[in-house]
């Protein structure tokens, strides 16, 4: 079988060959995130009932909860690529990092805007110096720095390294804000779904969180797939493949 | 169905700035995000196709 041997695997690494792959694979992500978001919207608003303690402030947790899932998600896998691009060289892993990096930004801001809106009908404040907030809000700053230091260093390759072992250093905070909840005596409140655990909340509000968590997700891999494509026609400018291609559209 | 007109779902029981205010921000940002990686990806290929022909000729 093809896909049990290296060689089959090993090409996907080559930007040349995983460019035309990543532009198939775009719209069917694209639409799979659109059509949950319809869906996942439907049950978030029209079938989930209203909560007896926050009424219906608490709809907010159907992005609340996807967008900051996401960004704890983004930036492991965006580290996973790093490690792979420091380790074994490959030039495409380090290019995958630096396109997840903008995305994983915004789920993080996004995470912490929706927080701020939540918490002040159910805190009584925007913000508060919270360990589960305080750990987010250096996750967005971990992302920002990746991206400036990055873009801060002219070599292409150096930035990828220096930046790389910065995003990988960043990874303790990962855990940090996961077992904030739990470590610390928090505003925030606990995990209402766990991996060991039954999610605490009834089904179609579960439903309609889970579903936007999957639009969020193929949202992020359709974006990550289409920066990826642009961050290797920059990189590969001078290659021949990609003059051809560009000659080809004329 | 938690909702008996359009008005009564627009104010989300008075939670009508914190619910849109959470949902219109995460959909425009994502919006724009989309919208800038598009125009980028266009204005970097038609430098390349303008470097492309410049170095044939």
């Amino acid at each position: 079988m093809q896909i049990f041997s290296w060689s089959f695997w090993w090409q996907y690494s080559s930007p040349k060959v995983f460019y035309p792959v990543a532009g198939k694979m775009i719209p069917w992500f694209a639409a799979t995130a659109a059509i949950l978001t319809v869906v996942g919207l439907y049950f978030g608003f029209f079938v989930a009932p209203t909560d007896y303690q926050q009424g219906e402030s608490y709809r907010i947790m159907f992005i609340h909860v996807p967008a900051a899932w996401m960004s704890m998600l983004i930036y492991l896998v965006m580290c996973g690529y790093a490690a792979i691009g420091l380790i074994w060289n490959t030039r495409l892993s380090h290019m995958m990092a630096s396109a997840l990096a903008p995305t994983g930004a915004l789920f993080t801001f996004l995470a912490l805007w929706t927080g701020a809106l939540w918490g002040k009908p159910t805190w009584g404040t925007y913000w508060v110096w919270d360990a589960r907030l305080t750990s987010e809000l250096i996750l967005l700053f971990l992302y920002l720095g990746y991206m400036a230091l990055q873009a801060a260093i002219d070599d292409p390759q150096r930035a990828a390294r220096a930046s790389g072992l910065l995003a990988l250093v960043g990874v303790i905070n990962v855990p940090i804000i996961y077992f904030s909840v739990r470590w610390w005596n928090t505003l925030h409140q606990g995990a209402s779904v766990t991996v060991t655990n039954a999610p605490t909340m009834e089904s179609s509000m579960f439903t309609a969180m889970i579903v936007m968590t999957f639009a969020f997700w193929a949202y992020a891999i359709a974006m990550a797939l289409y920066r990826v494509r642009v961050v290797i026609l920059e990189r590969e400018r001078h290659a021949a493949w990609v003059l051809e291609m560009m000659e080809a559209r004329k | 169905m938690n909702w008996g007109s359009f008005s009564e779902f627009w104010a989300m029981n008075g939670y009508a700035w914190y619910v849109w205010g959470s949902y219109g921000v995460t959909f425009l940002f994502m919006a724009i995000e989309v919208i800038l990686l598009v125009r980028t990806k266009r204005t970097l290929v038609q430098r390349l196709t303008r470097i492309s022909r410049m170095s044939r000729e």
